[in-house]
């Protein structure tokens, strides 16, 4: 018995909108919060389980890359690409690295723009 | 040794800096100039009913259109990259720029002197969101220079917001006007303990 949908493949075949939807079986929020410019890394050890194929190119190209990368280099809009990593780090198959939020300390602040600055007046 | 791991993790590995401005102001070109990488594009799709909000309520049926941002990437050190967002320029797409605003150091707005009035509404944005930003004057050839005093004057810019004038081209210069938004907005925040510890 296989499925009567499977919507990863059929996607594949259909205008993007469409795939967008479907690639993430309907979902649009994700419980990890994902700024643009947060970084992934692949969890080392971690067993790959199977995948969809949207999910495997996403996991294939994240290491040491920004959410916006990631989304750029798969062509897959900001949204679909956000759920996609959600669901590759709540599987254990990469972390997020941290970047400043509303929730980061004003030591944290000064600490990330002192080391931004020493950086750019060295790049 | 388990400390200096812990550290290490919740020290931010990446941060972003955002570049606003009027339609063909030179905001790719600034990225362009400075980034290690050929610029890259992101998209997020929007629902015509909506203006967006959640970019994949986008439900085949509803009218839908894609908003583009391109965006660059500095490696700073090992263990920081900074990316550069250009904004959307249209009005109805801001509501992407809370997203690309979120956890900023600041913005630069650059401005087309012959065309002031489109850096207004970039402008009215940040001032009201709190987020520092320096302007920056993208000096094409052959237009003529206005003192940094007048166009100050002319865009009604705080007394304290630097202005800068560049060409967005240049690597060096546009990396002068990265490091003054960082400058301006490590200052900013230092002013805010002081305020507080008072």
């Amino acid at each position: 018995m296989t499925p009567p949908h499977e919507p990863e493949d059929e996607g594949a075949y259909r205008p993007r909108l469409i795939r967008s939807y479907t690639i993430t079986a309907g979902r649009t929020a994700t419980s990890v919060d994902l700024a643009m410019e947060a970084t992934l890394r692949l969890q080392a050890g971690a067993e790959a389980p199977v995948l969809s194929p949207s999910a495997a190119q996403v996991l294939e190209v994240c290491d040491r890359r920004s959410v916006a990368e990631v989304s750029a280099l798969t062509k897959m809009p900001i949204g679909v690409t956000r759920v996609l990593l959600g669901d590759l780090i709540e599987q254990g198959l990469i972390r997020i690295q941290a970047t400043i939020t509303d929730k980061s300390s004003t030591d944290e602040r000064l600490e990330l723009i002192e080391r931004t600055l020493r950086g750019l007046r060295n790049y | 040794m388990d400390f200096e791991t812990t550290k290490a993790q919740r020290a931010a590995a990446s941060t972003k800096i955002v570049i606003a401005g009027g339609f063909g102001v030179g905001k790719s070109t600034l990225v362009g100039a400075v980034s290690e990488i050929d610029p890259l594009r992101t998209e997020a799709l929007v629902t015509n009913e909506s203006e967006g909000v959640d970019d994949l309520a986008a439900v085949p049926t509803k009218a839908t259109t894609t908003v583009a941002m391109d965006f660059g990437r500095l490696t700073l050190a090992e263990d920081l990259v900074l990316y550069l967002f250009g904004t959307p320029g249209q009005r109805r797409f801001w509501f992407m720029w809370d997203d690309l605003c979120r956890g900023a150091i600041g913005a630069i707005v650059l401005v087309d002197v012959a065309r002031l009035d489109e850096s207004f509404s970039p402008l009215d944005y940040f001032e009201s969101k709190g987020i520092p930003f320096i302007v920056a004057v993208n000096e094409f050839d052959g237009v003529p220079r206005y003192p940094a005093e007048e166009i100050a004057a002319a865009l009604a810019l705080p007394a304290d917001v630097p202005i800068i004038s560049l060409d967005a081209r240049d690597r060096e210069q546009a990396k002068g006007a990265l490091v003054k938004i960082t400058e301006y907005s490590l200052m900013r925040l230092r002013e805010s303990l002081t305020v507080n510890a008072n």
